[in-house]
């Protein structure tokens, strides 16, 4: 007997994935599908393991059991069923197949915008010098930062620096994006252009999962909602559902509540 | 009284020689050393770490003077016989090893968690996430503290004379003992030591400099 694969396969798979800090259980067997071209978003109280779930996805965090799948590949375990941590080398390179953009932005601040992009498509992707440059110009100036492709980190204000962290990113073509919380320490005025520029990396089709206290841009932008409580996916859906006025969860209308009170 | 010193400078030079030659060796043996020991702490196993921490600390807690009689004269009881001049050299490297294993210890730990994340995330190995990301940035502090180690093994090698290596330092009290001139050759002594480290507080202050465009 043949099983017929799935018609539309998920890239990023998170099946029954559980992590605990000592004695406290930060994820709870989450599961979550992603598929190609999909922008999900993640929203829930802080606490609730919205951005150690983003973590594990490209093993900056294990996790104790479950296993995470994008292209059908286990990311950060070998394939034995043992396990078994993947070698060094072997996790350098499955990360490099996902993307990450930091809340603080963690450029590298010996580099300018330019060598910051340029870092991995050498070591990583090993291209050359001439060719990574050309890279690095193309994406910053998608995110419009042409002029200020020779400027150290330090020169540029937050919104630049975190404009640069995508482009830092997106230049690797990475299968999937993780973008965690990325406007959360920016001053309000700065928020709208680094959004933009995720914004329209959805409409080329980009695949994303984002951790965001943004509630406008998830309803906007996102295919999918991921409510997360106490570690655990409370609810999901399309906007509409999960922001709608009607939905059947208790945990999620508080938070709601909350966080229109708080931000209007 | 000039005369006598002047007849003694090739024998002086020949002292200065070994001196720049121990602390030369002592300098790259430990900074090599040090740095992979350092490396160990940071970021190795819990074992390894506790090895190169109970290393550092034992080391650190020893007068340099009972490291080189231990390794010179301690040893031999357990079979391991050095010349004087490599025992000297050895007792001094280990004494700047476990200085090398904190500054750099100190170097790293300065550097946010976000640049290895970052570096990690973009799918550099372990050794390019040192190379390329966290060694140029911790750099800039290692250095200052590192150089004034370099001078101070520069002065912490009249030591070896204790062991009667023919350094600078014993050099100029055999030329005492033959001409009763303590104190022209104290002070030659002094300068000549002195013109070195000076040489290399320079010479850091320039790289430091060199370096200082990195903002925070």
């Amino acid at each position: 007997m043949s099983i017929a694969p799935p018609a539309n396969p998920a890239l990023l798979d998170i099946r029954d994935v559980s992590k605990s800090f000592g004695s406290v259980e930060v994820l709870r067997s989450v599961s979550l599908k992603v598929t190609r071209g999909e922008v999900v978003t993640v929203i829930g109280p802080s606490g609730s393991g919205k951005t150690t779930l983003l973590r594990c996805v490209n093993f900056l965090e294990s996790y104790d059991s479950g296993s995470i799948r994008i292209d059908g590949k286990e990311v950060g375990f070998r394939e034995t069923g043992t396990r078994q941590r993947r070698s060094e080398r072997d996790l350098a390179k499955m990360r490099a197949e996902t993307g990450m953009v930091f809340q603080s932005f963690n450029l590298f601040p010996h580099l300018t915008a330019a060598g910051n992009i340029m870092l991995g498509l050498r070591k990583v992707r090993g291209k050359s010098s001439a060719e990574a440059r050309q890279i690095a110009e193309h994406w910053l100036g998608r995110v419009g930062l042409a002029h200020k492709a020779d400027s150290l980190p330090a020169e540029l204000s937050g919104g630049q620096q975190q404009r640069v962290g995508i482009a830092r990113a997106v230049a690797m073509e990475p299968k999937i994006l993780l973008l965690d919380e990325i406007t959360s320490a920016l001053d309000p005025e700065l928020v709208g252009e680094v959004l933009e520029v995720v914004r329209s990396l959805a409409e080329d089709g980009m695949t994303m999962v984002m951790v965001t206290h943004e509630m406008a841009f998830a309803r906007d932008a996102s295919s999918r909602i991921v409510f997360m409580a106490d570690g655990g996916v409370s609810a999901a859906g399309p906007p509409a559902e999960i922001l709608g006025a009607d939905i059947d969860n208790e945990r999620l209308r508080s938070f709601l509540a909350r966080f229109r009170a708080s931000h209007f | 009284m000039l005369g006598q010193i002047a007849y003694a400078l090739p024998f002086l030079a020949q002292g200065f020689a070994v001196t720049l030659w121990v602390s030369l060796l002592v300098v790259v043996l430990s900074l090599v050393a040090g740095v992979m020991m350092g490396v160990g702490l940071v970021y190795g196993p819990t074992p390894l770490r506790w090895v190169v921490r109970i290393f550092s600390d034992t080391i650190r807690g020893i007068p340099i003077l009972v490291l080189i009689f231990f390794v010179y004269y301690g040893l031999p009881a357990i079979g391991i016989h050095l010349e004087s001049f490599w025992a000297a050299v050895l007792a001094l490297t280990l004494f700047k090893t476990a200085q090398v294993i904190e500054y750099l210890r100190g170097a790293v730990g300065s550097i946010p968690k976000g640049q290895s994340e970052a570096a990690m995330a973009i799918g550099l190995t372990f050794r390019q996430r040192l190379a390329y990301v966290i060694f140029p940035q911790a750099f800039r502090r290692f250095l200052p503290p590192w150089i004034n180690g370099v001078t101070d093994a520069v002065k912490g090698s009249a030591l070896v004379s204790l062991l009667g290596i023919t350094d600078l330092m014993h050099a100029i009290n055999q030329v005492i003992g033959r001409t009763y001139e303590a104190m022209p050759l104290y002070i030659l002594g002094a300068v000549i030591y002195f013109a070195v480290n000076y040489a290399l507080s320079l010479a850091s202050r320039r790289l430091e400099r060199r370096f200082s465009f990195i903002r925070e």
